[in-house]
């Protein structure tokens, strides 16, 4: 908020920087760049980075806005290596009937979309299924795949 | 039409009266038409019961803002949510109750999809009524939150009717997990018809910070006590504002006053007997 709003809003600048520091909002809890992101696959790689304490980062997020939704496809930094993930649960604020997480969860596909793991330990939305089948097209990579080895669904 | 406005005025004979008994039984599949045993209640019984009303039904009431008022839209909508009601009951319950709701889901066609956890949240009026269920599946925290009057919504069960102490359970994020943590395939347990709601006094224990939320300046009672470094008290202290209770005028503001609730009950009234 510059100061030219809060004169807009009738506070002068002082008044507000006084009564509310700068950090009163919670964090959007967006996925953009540099979010750290938890592995909830058994994938070998990922079961190691988070074991160590050294949990993947997000380096880009396919999309156009910048921003992870739910089912989006991010490449993250993993271990020293570049792998790429599927979004599966977000802490941030979703609409009516889609599950909102405690933490951000990822699975680390490869490039066709077939999943490094062989089984997912948390439960993931429904919405995915709509949402994986219309990213995939003839010919490109199957995100569905992640589907089959999912545990359960919310 | 002509079928909707009948389903109206059944809902409307139909035990305006009785609704709290009907609907304590927890089961959404509780009768709608009720047999009219308590037809001839006297006109103070009526008044009296209706006046409970407004914490078991906290979406009827107009929202309190004068700014979002419309007589006409509140008029409509509330016919809309009896319609709503006449197609399938939705139960009394508060924040701190655990329920169960049954959603058709259009992902998996042909299917429907069930949800059991804590109630931690109740925002809304009108057709925009609004809760977040909450619970921890596979050591995971989930959060859903429903439309009330969402017509995709098969049941609503009450699993377990209670109260707890704060209006927001919102500080559950940031427990420990087993106070978020209800088995899916609950048994419903029932009351005594008549019985007062029961309020759990469980006081719950927050993990280490960071939080989502500042929670030591919530003056939170369903919390164990909070151990911070005296800075965080300090700061609390300089904000809070411990007057605002006694600030006539914001109550005022933020309900709404006695004598309109009344004349909504008259409004109703007048309804049912046509």
């Amino acid at each position: 908020m510059n100061i030219a709003s809060l004169r807009h809003i009738g506070l002068s600048s002082q008044q507000y920087i006084s009564k509310c520091y700068f950090h009163q909002t919670a964090s959007l809890g967006e996925i953009r760049k540099m979010a750290r992101l938890r592995v909830v696959d058994n994938s070998e790689i990922g079961k190691r980075a988070m074991a160590e304490g050294k949990p993947p980062k997000c380096i880009h997020v396919y999309n156009k806005t910048g921003v992870g939704k739910i089912g989006d496809v991010v490449l993250v930094a993993i271990k020293g290596e570049k792998k790429k993930g599927i979004l599966v649960g977000l802490k941030q604020k979703q609409n009516p009937k889609v599950p909102k997480y405690d933490c951000n969860n990822l699975v680390l596909i490869d490039d066709n979309g077939t999943p490094l793991g062989t089984r997912i330990h948390v439960p993931i939305p429904t919405i995915l299924r709509t949402i994986l089948k219309e990213k995939t097209q003839n010919k490109g990579a199957d995100y569905t795949k992640l589907l089959g080895i999912a545990s359960r669904f919310v | 039409m002509i079928n909707t406005t009948k389903n109206f005025v059944k809902l409307k004979t139909f035990k305006v009266f009785n609704f709290r008994n009907v609907y304590r039984s927890c089961s959404t599949e509780a009768s709608l038409n009720n047999t009219n045993e308590e037809e001839n209640a006297t006109q103070e019984g009526f008044k009296k019961s209706f006046a409970e009303y407004r914490h078991i039904y906290p979406e009827f009431l107009p929202d309190p803002e004068v700014k979002l008022r419309n007589v006409i839209r509140e008029k409509l909508e509330r016919k809309d949510m009896i319609a709503r009601r006449s197609q399938i009951a939705i139960p009394e319950f508060y924040v701190g109750s655990i329920l169960s709701v049954t959603t058709s889901d259009p992902h998996s066609p042909g299917k429907s999809e069930t949800f059991v956890g804590i109630c931690i949240k109740r925002e809304g009026c009108g057709l925009r009524a609004k809760f977040i269920l909450r619970n921890v599946i596979d050591h995971e925290g989930i959060e859903v939150l429903y439309e009330m009057y969402d017509p995709t919504i098969q049941k609503i069960k009450v699993l377990r009717l209670e109260k707890r102490l704060d209006d927001e359970l919102l500080y559950l994020r940031d427990a420990l997990p087993e106070y978020s943590t209800f088995d899916p395939n609950m048994e419903p347990e029932l009351l005594v018809e008549g019985a007062p709601v029961p309020v759990n006094s469980l006081k719950v224990k927050l993990k280490p910070r960071p939080w989502v939320d500042r929670w030591e300046r919530k003056n939170l009672q369903g919390v164990q006590d909070i151990d911070l470094p005296e800075r965080f008290w300090v700061k609390a202290a300089k904000v809070a504002t411990p007057w605002e209770k006694y600030d006539l005028m914001k109550i005022y503001k933020k309900t709404i006053p006695a004598e309109e609730q009344r004349k909504y009950t008259m409004k109703s009234n007048h309804n049912c007997k046509s």
